[in-house]
């Protein structure tokens, strides 16, 4: 990346791998059973978090040499919380079906530890561009594996992908189907976003030794 | 130069290689390893892993054999080509033609079980560089025996590999699961494709591809129709004997309990967790037979028909006695203190019965509770444990007061 310079550059693409807030940080993880089911409602939950993470790490950042230490931790809440009903509204407004399928999820963003995570580690101690950058890096971090739990779920769980059918009628029996192949309704159910992130952990981890802790 | 000795020079050979784990797994199944201990304890044991092992599988053939005549008659009964079998020794019961249909749709079963289990197995033995474990040598056995006869082979292929990876081998291996495997296996089959695991249609072969049709047959298993508040057609010596509908291998309670005595007798079952299992099933039914004695359930409720079985009767239905004699006991997700052994047991048959009662969906829980009580085993070892040191601490203060 020519526009950044490496240090620059680190603070996004860490987050992406070794330093993951979901598989190495382990936070997010609530978020990432509920709602990974479907594909789309994965995408649409990684950029509302991306939008929250990337604006709200500025607004902190910029804050964070008159926010009174005492109260830090409501001033965040307040400025989360803004930014989630932003949100929440732009979802009512422009895709309500899918604002019914995140439902209560969106609201739970200003909870997501991810967020308060990275104002406190972060914003707090950093200028505002760098507070951008690894705000923008956390949530693609997220919105990765997200992406990644909803692509599998969904393939196996529905044979879709972005509700487009890619495996074939399973009630006309065509495609795969009339192998004899059966969606795996486990697959819809939160154990076994669980599960796929576990392995997830497991296949970083075993590629990367020096992640294991002891 | 003997088969042994042929093992044992080709056991040198590749000594070292990737490989060797794998061979060494096979050469040491039957045979004893020519080398002796170098180093350390020389006192040897007759009862290794091995024999552990394959003492379980002995006393689970009866119900595996019996399972396959049951197949097959179960089918032809509901073809209505035979007579009903009075009683054990019923002429229509031990036929060929039973036992052929049941080879011919239970082996399969089993050679999956044991393909895909050991291959998975063998694959982390040599990824890992340690020998070949044994614990699937059980697993592959009780897996045909839980699943529906008509389960299609690549769903039981699917779940033994996720059952062995995630139920086992990510927790090292065997003897360090939480989860009893071949329950995993089967809670597994049971979330992800729950159209093939219950119902009426999955119990005897051929009722699903008839489904719908002119032909159809009728499989409902016992407790299927006290869910449905139906009258049973079954009388309980069918029940005892087995010949009625179910999984594979669980439905001859006969063989289950000459099973349950030759692992008491070869001291590799605890007669402490299959006694207090017993024990908790009939406590909780008596529970619920009491609540219909007390009229404080109406005969229109859903619960009604199972809730007012006698309590004794539960343990001749559904899988209850299969789970407690085979699943529970299993020494490696089971409590370990004797007392918790009581607690635990007691606590998978209370649980099971209140599953199998309260479950709409489904009118069986004996999986469910069991791998429930093996995620607290742990729990309750703990606190055995720290009563007795507690009891002991106390004692002492005592005497040196």
């Amino acid at each position: 990346m020519g526009l950044l310079s490496k240090k620059d550059a680190k603070l996004i693409t860490d987050p992406l791998a070794d330093n993951n807030p979901i598989t190495i940080q382990v936070l997010g993880i609530c978020s990432a059973l509920a709602i990974t089911a479907e594909l789309k409602a994965s995408l649409v939950m990684g950029i509302a978090v991306l939008f929250v993470l990337g604006i709200g790490n500025v607004v902190i950042s910029l804050m964070r040499n008159i926010i009174p230490s005492k109260i830090r931790i409501i001033v965040q809440l307040i400025v989360v919380a803004s930014l989630v009903i932003i949100v929440d509204q732009v979802l009512k407004a422009y895709a309500y079906e899918l604002s019914k399928t995140l439902s209560v999820f969106v609201g739970l963003i200003i909870t997501n530890c991810i967020i308060m995570g990275r104002f406190e580690a972060f914003a707090l101690g950093n200028g505002p561009w760098k507070a951008f950058l690894d705000g923008i890096g956390n949530a693609l971090g997220y919105a990765v594996i997200l992406l990644v739990v909803g692509f599998f779920r969904e393939l196996l769980g529905s044979g879709t992908l972005f509700g487009i059918p890619v495996l074939g009628d399973p009630i006309e029996k065509t495609g795969l189907y009339s192998t004899g192949y059966e969606n795996n309704g486990f697959m819809l159910m939160p154990p076994m976003a669980l599960i796929i992130v576990g392995l997830i952990i497991w296949v970083q981890r075993s590629r990367n030794t020096t992640l294991i802790e002891d | 130069m003997s088969l042994k000795s042929n093992l044992h020079n080709l056991k040198e050979k590749y000594k070292g290689t990737k490989m060797a784990p794998a061979f060494n797994a096979l050469h040491t199944f039957l045979y004893l390893p020519n080398e002796i201990t170098h180093s350390g304890t020389h006192i040897k044991a007759a009862d290794d892993l091995k024999r552990t092992m394959n003492t379980v599988i002995m006393a689970m053939v009866p119900c595996l054999i019996f399972g396959m005549f049951n197949a097959g008659y179960q089918h032809h009964l509901a073809l209505g080509t035979i007579e009903s079998a009075q009683g054990f020794l019923g002429a229509s019961f031990w036929t060929w033609d039973n036992l052929v249909i049941g080879m011919w749709k239970v082996l399969p079963l089993v050679v999956v079980s044991y393909g895909v289990g050991l291959a998975i197995e063998f694959l982390f033995a040599v990824i890992k560089g340690h020998e070949v474990e044994e614990g699937y040598l059980v697993t592959g056995m009780l897996v045909p025996l839980i699943v529906p006869i008509d389960l299609p082979l690549w769903m039981l292929a699917v779940a033994v590999a996720f059952g062995v990876v995630i139920g086992k081998e990510v927790f090292g291996g065997t003897g360090m699961n939480i989860l009893n495997p071949a329950l995993t296996i089967r809670a597994f089959l049971f979330f992800a494709y729950p159209t093939w695991m219950s119902g009426d249609k999955v119990w005897v072969h051929g009722a699903v591809e008839r489904a719908g049709t002119a032909d159809a047959i009728s499989g409902e298993t016992i407790l299927g129709s006290y869910a449905q508040n139906n009258s049973v057609i079954y009388d309980y010596w069918d029940m005892f004997w087995g010949i009625i509908p179910g999984s594979v291998g669980e439905t001859s309670k006969l063989l289950i309990i000459l099973g349950a005595l030759f692992l008491i007798f070869t001291k590799i079952g605890s007669w402490r967790i299959i006694v207090s299992t017993l024990i908790g099933a009939l406590a909780m039914g008596l529970i619920f037979n009491g609540v219909v004695d007390a009229g404080w359930i109406s005969s229109s409720s859903k619960f009604f028909g199972l809730m007012s079985v006698p309590f004794w009767q539960h343990l001749i239905i559904g899988s209850i006695l299969f789970g407690a004699v085979f699943m529970a006991t299993d020494p490696v997700t089971a409590a370990q203190t004797n007392k918790g052994k009581w607690i635990y047991g007691f606590l998978i048959g209370f649980i099971s019965i209140m599953i199998r009662v309260f479950n709409p969906a489904y009118p069986e829980g004996v999986f469910l509770a069991i791998l429930l009580m093996n995620v607290f085993a742990p729990t309750i070892d703990h606190y055995v444990v720290q009563g007795n040191v507690k009891k002991r601490m106390k004692r002492l203060n005592v005497k040196t007061a």
